[in-house]
C-alpha cells in the first residue's frame, strides 16, 4: 500500500469528525452558507472538503459512487483505507456518490427515497471547483432568512429536485476545503 | 486521556446519527428512523436527546441541561455530569454562554441565536400515535398529507371543552409539509419554534426517530380560523422574580393547598434576581 493511501485521514478521528460534522450540519441546516472542513487531505482530484465528508459521514454501511475522473486508483484507495465505504457502479444502490457536476449526471440515476421513507435517497457531493455566493441563483426555504445566493451549474435541475419534495438528493458542494449544501427542501430560482 | 471515547459513542454510531441528523434537515419535520443505542440510563430519561448531543457536541462546545425549564433537577444533572465526564466539555447553567443545550420539555426564556443548537428529549415522536396505534398507517398519513384525523381531534376539544385543550405537545405544520410532535413542551412554547435562528434537533431514543428544524423554518401551530391557537400561561407572576411574561410552575407549599408561581427557567429567574427584580415572595 502506498504512503499517499494510508495519510491524508484525520489526526485525531473523534474530535476532528466532530468539528466536521458541525460544519457539514450547519451548512446543511443553512443551504448557501459556506463552511470550512478540516483536517483532510485526500489524494486529487478529490477535495479537501469532500474527503472530509466522506471521514465524517461514511463508513461499511454508506455504499459510496465515484464518478468520472474520481474513479481513479488513488481514491479507491484512500476511500477504502480510511472509510472502509464499499463503492459501486450502481448509482441506484449508492448513499453518497462524489464528481464533478457533469460526470454525476444524470441524477435520474441516484435513489430519492419512497414517499413514506423519503431519508432513503442518496447524497451528492459535487466538486464545484468555486462557491461564489454573491451571484447566482436565489435560494429560499427552511435555514434561510430571507434568500441566499449561490452560482449552481444548473438551477433548473435542482428546481427539478426539488419539486420531488419531500423525496429527492441532497447536495454539498466542494471547493477546496469549503463546502455549501443545498438539500431537497430548498426552493432554486434562475435569476 | 479517559476511558471513554469522545462523548461516549463509538465512531461507527455517531456516523449512522449524524447522517440521520443531515437527512432531518434536509426534510424539515419528518421523522428519520435511527438505529438507537442502548445508553447508560433508562428509556425516557433522555437517551434520544443524548445520543444526538453526543453526534453534536464539539471538544470546544459549552453544554448546557435543563428539564422542564431547571438546570437542577436529576435528569439535568447526570446527564450534565455524564457528558463533562465523557467529552470533557465545558458546561453552564446560563442560555446566553451555551453552544450546545438540551432539554427536556421546554424552550430558555432567554432568546436563542443563531450559534446555538438546541437538542430535545422526546418520548413519543409520532404527532399521530394516540389516535392512531399503527406505524404503518401513520406513515401512510404523512405520505398523502392525510391530517384531518389532528384536526378532528383539537375540534373534539372544542366541543367537549369550548376551547382547544391540548396544552403541551401541541402539534405543529413544518413548512407547510409535515405534522411533528414538538415534543412534550408547553404550547406556551410553541412560537419559538418559528423562524427560531437556533438549529433545533428531536431525538426520540426509545421510538428510534430523530427529527429537526433548520433555522427560520415556518412552524404553525394548527388550529381553526374561529378558534385560533393561543400560547397559555399561569395567570400571576413568579413569585421569586416577579415575572409576568415567563412560563410558571405551580408549586404546593403545605397541606391546606397553599401555592405559588414560580418560574420554569431556572436560569432566567436567578439572572432577573440578580438584576434586582424582587417578586412578593422573594426572601
Amino acid at each position: 500500500m502506498s504512503q499517499p493511501t494510508l495519510e491524508g485521514g484525520f489526526v485525531d478521528a473523534p474530535r476532528d469528525a466532530a468539528q466536521a460534522f458541525r460544519a457539514c450540519m450547519s451548512a446543511m441546516a443553512r443551504p448557501g452558507r459556506v463552511e470550512t472542513l478540516y483536517g483532510a487531505a485526500p489524494p486529487a482530484p478529490l477535495s479537501p472538503a469532500a474527503g472530509a465528508l466522506f471521514l465524517t459521514l461514511c463508513d461499511a454501511d454508506t455504499p459510496v459512487h465515484l464518478a468520472g475522473a474520481h474513479d481513479c486508483d488513488a481514491v479507491r484507495s484512500w476511500l477504502a483505507f480510511h472509510t472502509g465505504a464499499p463503492l459501486t457502479d450502481d448509482r441506484a444502490e449508492a448513499a453518497f456518490a462524489v464528481g464533478t457536476w457533469a460526470a454525476l449526471l444524470p441524477l435520474a440515476d441516484y435513489p430519492v427515497g419512497s414517499a413514506r421513507y423519503p431519508d432513503r435517497s442518496a447524497t451528492l457531493v459535487v466538486e464545484a471547483g468555486t462557491l461564489d455566493t454573491a451571484t447566482g441563483a436565489r435560494l429560499t426555504g427552511p435555514g434561510i432568512d430571507g434568500h441566499a445566493r449561490l452560482a449552481l451549474p444548473d438551477a433548473g435541475a435542482l428546481s427539478a429536485n426539488h419539486a420531488l419534495y419531500p423525496r429527492g438528493l441532497d447536495f454539498f458542494f466542494a471547493a477546496g476545503d469549503r463546502v455549501t449544501a443545498v438539500p431537497r427542501a430548498t426552493n432554486v430560482e434562475d435569476t | 486521556m479517559t476511558d471513554y471515547n469522545f462523548a461516549y459513542l463509538d465512531e461507527q454510531t455517531k456516523r449512522m446519527i449524524r447522517r440521520a441528523i443531515l437527512k432531518a434537515l434536509a426534510i424539515p419535520g419528518y421523522q428519520v428512523p435511527f438505529a438507537s443505542r442502548e445508553m447508560p440510563m433508562p428509556y425516557g430519561w433522555g437517551t434520544g436527546g443524548v445520543q444526538v448531543t453526543a453526534a453534536t457536541l464539539t471538544p470546544g462546545d459549552r453544554l448546557k441541561v435543563i428539564d422542564q425549564g431547571a438546570d437542577d433537577t436529576t435528569n439535568a444533572v447526570s446527564i450534565r455530569k455524564f457528558f463533562e465526564r465523557t467529552a470533557q466539555v465545558a458546561t453552564t447553567t446560563r442560555t446566553a454562554e451555551a453552544s450546545v443545550i438540551q432539554t427536556r420539555h421546554r424552550i430558555p426564556e432567554t432568546p436563542l441565536t443563531a450559534e446555538q443548537v438546541l437538542v430535545y428529549q422526546v418520548p413519543i415522536p409520532e404527532p399521530l400515535r394516540f389516535l392512531e396505534p399503527s406505524e404503518v398507517e401513520t406513515r401512510k398519513m404523512h405520505e398523502l398529507s392525510d391530517y384531518g384525523l389532528m384536526h378532528v381531534k383539537l375540534y373534539e376539544d372544542i366541543a367537549r371543552h369550548g376551547h382547544i385543550a391540548t396544552a403541551y405537545a401541541y402539534p405543529v405544520l413544518v413548512a407547510d409539509r409535515y405534522v411533528m410532535d414538538p415534543s412534550p413542551i408547553p404550547k406556551f412554547d410553541n412560537p419559538k419554534l418559528s423562524n427560531c435562528p437556533a438549529i433545533q434537533l428531536f431525538g426520540a431514543g426509545r421510538e428510534q426517530r430523530i427529527y429537526a428544524l433548520p433555522p427560520h423554518t415556518k412552524v404553525v401551530s394548527l388550529d381553526f380560523e374561529d378558534h385560533p391557537f393561543e400560547p397559555s400561561k399561569a395567570d400571576a407572576a413568579c413569585a421569586l422574580c416577579g415575572d409576568d411574561a415567563s412560563y410558571l410552575d405551580e408549586v404546593i407549599t403545605d397541606d391546606a393547598g397553599t401555592r405559588m408561581f414560580v418560574c420554569s427557567d431556572t436560569d432566567h429567574c436567578s439572572a432577573r434576581r440578580d438584576a434586582g427584580h424582587c417578586g412578593e415572595d422573594a426572601a
